[in-house]
């Protein structure tokens, strides 16, 4: 230390109080300490708290769209499918900024600009509004070429249904936003639609992505769901069906097949339809799959089953015969009424002439129980259980509730309400040898098992054989037949029921069977709701479409003809068969 | 013995720092190819489904059906027998 001039003032601490350089250490101290301390409390306390409320101003999650999974037929053919689309979306206030790329945005998203800025405007505060939905890759990719501020795209899916009309009350259809609606789409829609993944990530203030954080939970795509329809099978159906409907003039119709030795549904056909991929102006009649949601009176067409049964219980024999006389049969208060006076008939006779009289005397034989046990061990009155939407259960009272004319006039199948999916079901038991299995709407790796013997092997082929003869020349079906093939079938006529009772002019037309006869593959129901136009009994509009349908199926089925010839070694019948083949 | 130690760590704290630049680069080298293939993923994506829905549209049996018997004239025989091969 050098001595101070003299001259300098004293700058030697005057004698000051001590206390008030250590009030001010003091005060330091205190400011010190409170700062630690709110640091303290900040960082401890609130830490949780303040990273939540910085995070919620920056950061976001986004979703990543699992895609839906497709429904395809048993062929792999695909019946519903989602297609990546883009959608963009736009910040408003950010785009009404970019006042130079507004006009051209609008132009791509199919607007006025005009237009956009009112929209934009009117949404200002927000931070997202969609510009336009569900649009091409391609589309997408130009409007984002313009490079406007704040807008952005955003990959949805979009569901495509390639079948169209062929098979859309079977499969339904999803909304926008991939939820099922109806149909397949709703009954699978939790498989189908898988879970969206996401991502966390952190946006500016236009909505950019700056960064991908950490946090990515992959999508985990939904599950095809494979249907046991075939669509060849089912354009068939839909073909023929749709031709009936309008030269008839029907209300509707549809045409349900099925593989009984498996349960599996092959073709599922309804009318009206609607085109799922473009839903404007839908009709709801159009929506109902009417083999599952509908139920009807069977008519005519439960006789084979009752006379199944009755042959099996014993009840008749083949030699059976019943007296049917002229045609008009007294029952009490009930006059049953046949198309013609046929006499004495065996069962074969009743099935091949339709004979209400001869069914309700076998019916009253059997008892009121006995038709009962029989329509309920070919499954009347227990829903299908095929996992479709709105699917009914039928009606079948119980036998203690029939009186008399109610057991008669069960017996040729008015009183009682069955799904076609209900019917088809008893005539594919009557098909696979008296044996029933569960209905499937899809295609199954194992066929379903066995529920229940209903009838024996023997009294199944006895009733077949049967009704091959209703098919052939004399009987009352003959349009049903299918050429180079044996087939079996039931035709039906039912009278509606008004709000006034029975009607005379109002008819559901019906034909039911199988084919080929020893061994059926394929079983086929065909209903049409009535037929305005010309005629209306089952065996002139129904068994037709029977015909043609079948006629399809042995081909595409690869059906061999029982008429097959077997070459003789000698080359003269080739050569005469490839000459017919060609002619 | 001490200057020995000194170097080898200053050797050994270089080649690490070089090692974390590296090792960064290609993390942000892989990120990038991890995007470039994501995005290829969703390009053939989209083309396989829009492919699916192409090959529905054309092989519709509508479509099928009206081409074969309006533009080719086609139709089913009326008479045929069928013989079995033997």
């Amino acid at each position: 230390m050098s001595r101070r001039p003299a001259a300098m003032p004293n700058l030697e601490p005057r004698d000051v109080s001590a206390w008030r350089s250590r009030f001010v250490l003091l005060l330091f101290a205190a400011a010190a300490a409170a700062l630690l301390g709110r640091a303290w409390f900040l960082q401890v306390f609130n830490k949780d708290f303040l990273a939540n409320e910085g995070s919620k101003r920056f950061e976001r999650t986004l979703e990543v769209p699992a895609g839906r999974a497709a429904i395809v037929d048993r062929r792999g053919e695909p019946l519903a499918l989602s297609a990546p689309v883009e959608s963009v979306w736009a910040v408003p206030r950010a785009l009404l900024g970019d006042a130079e790329k507004l006009p051209l945005i609008a132009r791509l998203t199919g607007r006025t600009t005009a237009e956009l800025e009112d929209y934009l405007a009117a949404r200002g505060e927000r931070s997202f509004v969609y510009l336009a939905r569900q649009i091409p890759p391609a589309q997408a990719s130009r409007v984002m070429a313009v490079d406007a501020e704040g807008v952005f795209t955003q990959r949805e899916y979009r569901r495509y249904y390639p079948a169209g009309e062929l098979a859309s009350q079977l499969v339904g259809f999803a909304d926008i936003d991939g939820n099922g609606q109806e149909g397949m789409e709703l009954a699978y829609n939790e498989q189908l639609q898988g879970h969206s993944g996401s991502r966390r990530v952190i946006r500016d203030r236009n909505g950019r992505v700056v960064e991908d954080l950490a946090e990515f939970t992959p999508p985990q795509p939904g599950e095809p769901v494979t249907l046991s329809i075939d669509m060849r099978l089912q354009y068939l159906a839909y073909r023929e069906l749709k031709a009936v409907v309008e030269s008839h003039d029907a209300r509707g119709g549809l045409v349900l097949m099925m593989d009984p030795r498996t349960g599996e549904v092959l073709a599922m056909a309804s009318q009206p339809g609607f085109n799922p991929n473009n839903r404007r102006g839908l009709e709801l009649s159009g929506l109902r799959n009417r083999g599952a949601t509908d139920t009807f009176e069977p008519g005519s067409t439960v006789k084979p089953l009752m006379i199944a049964w009755a042959l099996d219980q014993g009840v008749v024999t083949r030699q059976t015969r019943v007296a049917t006389g002229n045609g008009f049969h007294k029952m009490g208060r009930l006059v049953i009424k046949d198309a013609g006076g046929y006499g004495d008939l065996d069962m074969g006779g009743v099935l091949l002439k339709s004979s209400n009289i001869g069914a309700a005397k076998v019916g009253m034989q059997l008892g009121a129980e006995g038709i009962w046990d029989a329509y309920d061990a070919f499954g009347f009155g227990q829903r299908a259980e095929v996992g479709f939407p709105g699917e009914a259960d039928g009606v079948l009272n119980h036998f203690t509730d029939w009186g008399d004319v109610a057991t008669a006039t069960s017996a040729y199948g008015y009183g009682l309400a069955v799904t076609a999916l209900q019917l088809a079901r008893g005539y594919a038991a009557l098909a696979d040898d008296g044996r029933l299995r569960p209905i499937s709407l899809l295609k199954l790796d194992a066929p379903n098992p066995v529920e229940r013997q209903v009838v024996s092997a023997t009294s199944a082929l006895q009733v077949r054989r049967w009704l091959e003869q209703v098919v052939a020349p004399g009987g009352t079906a003959t349009a049903a037949a299918v050429k180079g093939h044996a087939v079996a079938g039931k035709t039906g006529t039912v009278r509606k029921v008004t709000a006034t009772g029975y009607t005379e002019d109002a008819h559901l037309s019906l034909f039911a069977g199988m084919m080929p006869t020893e061994r059926p593959q394929v079983v086929t129901l065909v209903v049409i709701d009535e037929p305005r136009k010309g005629d209306y009994y089952g065996g002139q509009v129904a068994a037709p479409v029977y015909s043609r349908v079948m006629h399809g199926a042995a081909r595409l089925l690869q059906i061999p003809p029982t008429d097959l010839q077997t070459p003789r070694p000698d080359k003269a019948l080739t050569a005469d068969a490839s000459k017919a083949v060609r002619s | 013995m001490r200057t020995v130690f000194v170097v080898f760590m200053g050797v050994a704290l270089t080649v690490s720092a070089i090692a974390v630049v590296v090792s960064k680069h290609r993390s942000r080298a892989l990120v990038n190819d991890l995007q470039q293939l994501a995005w290829e993923r969703d390009r053939l994506e989209t083309e396989w489904s829009q492919l699916q829905l192409e090959e529905a549209a054309l092989a519709s049996p509508i479509r099928v059906e009206a081409m074969a018997r309006g533009r080719l004239q086609m139709a089913e025989p009326a008479q045929y027998i069928a013989v079995e091969q033997p």
